[in-house]
């Protein structure tokens, strides 16, 4: 129960379901769920936030509320046989145009409107497994040292990467997918509630090690950040073309390696521009710490746009 | 890539329909793919009809319909339509595109009884 204003324990911001505690400390506009019926008219003069109260009689459903599609009938005015009789079931057409991912898109709208409550950066780091995404967030967590930050860590199985992070000092949630490719917006929303972000965070979502499928979910970042190590091959971001035109910045990872594997880091940023010309690059080794520094400051940059 | 989420996600708007307009079953669906959606169909029609069993799309016959990708490109900056995501700019060859339509997935009306 709401220790506030004494009602239920989850509401709806922007579709989302979020505990309420949660929604009273951002002061987030809310909808309480359906099921709960408590009187009406009652004010927050102490909170000074606005909310409606879905009462049991009113239509509305909180994963329905902000559904795009609205769906108009079209009953078709001659049936089958040329007839149109009333109360008899015919076929009819109903326009959906409704998004696959439209429930997805409405939860991360949700995740997005929390972040910006917080004044928070949320980064979705996406790669290939194997490119150093975890020891990158290592290394970046020491050299933000004193800035409030938490990470999401998303793999398939095991706790392993939580751990790695969590013995740097900061907070980590371990998300794991089971069978699942990707992170969806609504284990980011649990994600999040559950690590309680302070105001002006740095969010580190760290996705399943997957070019393809992360590319088609929005999480609520802000901006998705796709990292290609140069041990992987000059043509990977030809073969994953979704994954580096969603990116906002492309990080070309273990540049110490790059004279020991004949790798030509122009090649790299050459293809990276094909399939997304706008695409900012920084050349890093996570390892040794060259080019640290330019994404330390392209994030306090990006943390910044918030304030 | 992920066709059976995806069937997942028609699922719940098929459900969601299904309440709010008070309809049995799916007879047919016509979906809409952007041809830069990244959506395998073969991939998408096999979980369809794994996914719908037990809702009121089961068995609908399932129709897609191509959406066209565009993308704009740098260097002579027209919106320019491509057949593959990876082709060049069929007005003046640059090979610098950026997509800005064509990553479409969507239900576009399903025929009800």
């Amino acid at each position: 129960m709401c220790g506030i204003c004494g009602c239920g324990s989850t509401v709806t911001v922007d579709g989302r379901e979020i505990s309420h505690d949660e929604a009273h400390r951002l002061r987030l506009a809310h909808e309480h769920a359906q099921d709960q019926r408590h009187g009406h008219g009652h004010s927050h003069a102490a909170n000074g936030h606005a909310h409606d109260h879905g009462s049991g009689d009113h239509h509305h459903h909180h994963h329905h509320d902000h559904a795009p599609g609205h769906g108009h009938h079209h009953d078709y005015g001659a049936g089958a046989a040329g007839l149109s009789v009333p109360g008899l079931t015919q076929q009819r057409l109903i326009e959906v145009e409704t998004s696959l991912l439209a429930r997805n898109d409405g939860l991360a709208a949700g995740n997005r409107r929390v972040l910006s409550a917080l004044r928070a950066f949320a980064v979705n780091l996406v790669s290939s497994p194997g490119s150093g995404k975890t020891t990158l967030l290592c290394r970046t967590i020491s050299m933000l040292e004193g800035q409030p930050l938490a990470v999401i860590e998303g793999d398939q199985q095991t706790e392993n990467d939580a751990d790695r992070i969590r013995a740097t000092g900061a907070r980590a949630v371990q998300v794991n997918t089971g069978k699942g490719c990707h992170l969806d917006a609504q284990m980011v929303g649990g994600a999040m509630d559950a690590l309680r972000l302070e105001p002006a965070s740095l969010l580190f979502i760290e996705n399943v090690g997957n070019l393809v499928c992360p590319a088609a979910f929005d999480l609520g970042e802000d901006a998705k950040v796709a990292i290609l190590s140069v041990t992987e091959g000059e043509d990977k971001p030809l073969k994953y073309p979704d994954m580096f035109t969603a990116a906002r910045l492309a990080i070309l990872n273990k540049i110490d390696l790059a004279p020991h594997c004949d790798a030509d880091p122009e090649v790299y940023e050459a293809n990276l521009r094909r399939v997304n010309p706008g695409i900012d690059i920084l050349r890093l080794s996570a390892r040794t710490g060259e080019g640290m520094q330019a994404w330390i400051d392209w994030l306090r940059a990006g943390l910044a746009t918030k304030a | 890539m992920h066709e059976m989420s995806l069937c997942e996600g028609i699922r719940g708007i098929v459900e969601d329909q299904a309440r709010r307009h008070g309809f049995s079953r799916v007879t047919r669906m016509r979906l809409e793919i952007g041809r830069f959606a990244g959506v395998e169909k073969a991939a998408l029609s096999f979980a369809f009809d794994v996914v719908m069993r037990g809702s009121p799309a089961e068995g609908a016959a399932l129709e897609m319909i191509d959406l066209p990708g565009r993308a704009m490109c740098f260097d002579c900056a027209e919106q320019v339509e491509l057949d593959d995501r990876l082709s060049p700019c069929p007005l003046c060859g640059g090979g610098r595109l950026m997509p800005e339509t064509g990553d479409e997935m969507r239900i576009r009306d399903m025929e009800v009884i």
